[in-house]
């Protein structure tokens, strides 16, 4: 049996080992930022049906943003939205007979887990400045700075094997279902996996959302706390 | 077969199972819980059910790694070879 912890080699570029998750990596952001490119277009102020897509699209990320962080979405939607987008294509690309989503390769996933460390390093440094970034360390008190720094890492690291874990189970499971049982069988467990995707790329968009928002409200002077607030 | 794979297989088995204990009651409780509140504030399904999601994701992280240990027993076994 294929180790699903090794990635599959497609063939040889100069140095670099080209795999498939590279592969497919690159053709979801091709796809992603052509269409988002052809989409937006020509916009118009009486939206047709297709700018009244995007714009149901934008919406929905702004208020789940806004109701997660309590703060302005602007500043984040960029990074949340684009993280969201892409999980959730590469989690649904799947679909595709033949194709392998990368998220449930170990690499696509810690890459997605160290942009999500340096963005909140990013908008903590930029909301409260280095002073105020370096005393969220600090937060309820100084007693805590090591363990917040084990907590930066450590909140990072378990939403990459989480993300990792339940995308590979997935494909893993819909594998041995099918060399067991045969063609159809494995087609309600794949529709659990759409399912399985969707949440994926939810909680991870929502966790980045929560971890930059914890940090840039502990480096203020006086924190206000947000109703959703979660330590985790 | 040696013994050495042979208790990786059977530990990686057990791994799964008692891993898959206790946050598939966590989660019970946590859906139980949870529905109770929304049959109580309707209006307030939406902050709850969101709230759930990422908690389930939470406690579902136990299992996941259990899930990863017993691969890395099963694969990538320093162990063996």
């Amino acid at each position: 049996m294929i180790s699903p912890l090794e990635p599959v080699f497609l063939f040889q570029l100069g140095p670099i080992a080209i795999t498939q998750a590279i592969v497919t990596t690159w053709a979801i952001m091709g796809v992603l930022v052509v269409g988002a490119f052809l989409l937006t277009r020509q916009l118009d102020l009486y939206p047709g049906p297709r700018q009244a897509a995007l714009e149901l699209i934008v919406t929905t990320l702004d208020t789940q943003i806004t109701e997660t962080s309590g703060a302005e979405p602007a500043p984040y939607r960029s990074f949340i939205g684009t993280l969201f987008l892409f999980i959730l294509v590469a989690n649904w690309s799947s679909l595709i007979p033949g194709i392998e989503p990368p998220t449930a390769q170990l690499e696509t996933d810690a890459a997605l887990a160290v942009l999500v460390f340096l963005a909140v390093i990013w908008f903590g440094l930029r909301r409260s400045g280095v002073g105020g970034y370096l005393r969220s360390f600090a937060a309820p008190n100084p007693v805590m700075i090591p363990l917040n720094i084990l907590q930066s890492l450590t909140r990072v690291f378990s939403m990459f094997v989480r993300l990792f874990g339940n995308v590979m189970s997935g494909v893993f499971v819909i594998g041995i279902v099918a060399s067991l049982a045969g063609l159809l069988v494995p087609i309600p467990l794949m529709a659990l996996d759409l399912l399985t995707g969707l949440v994926q790329a939810y909680i991870f968009a929502v966790l980045a959302m929560v971890f930059i928002t914890a940090t840039v409200q502990d480096g203020r002077a006086n924190p206000t706390p947000s109703p959703n607030k979660k330590d985790t | 077969m040696d013994y050495l794979s042979l208790a990786s297989i059977i530990c990686a088995a057990f791994a799964v199972s008692f891993g898959a204990l206790g946050p598939a009651l966590a989660e019970g409780r946590a859906v139980a819980a949870a529905m109770d509140a929304i049959a109580r504030q309707p209006e307030a399904a939406n902050t709850i059910s969101r709230t759930l999601f990422v908690g389930l994701a939470m406690i579902e992280t136990t299992a996941i790694y259990c899930l990863v240990i017993a691969l890395l027993l099963l694969f990538a076994n320093p162990l063996l070879v």
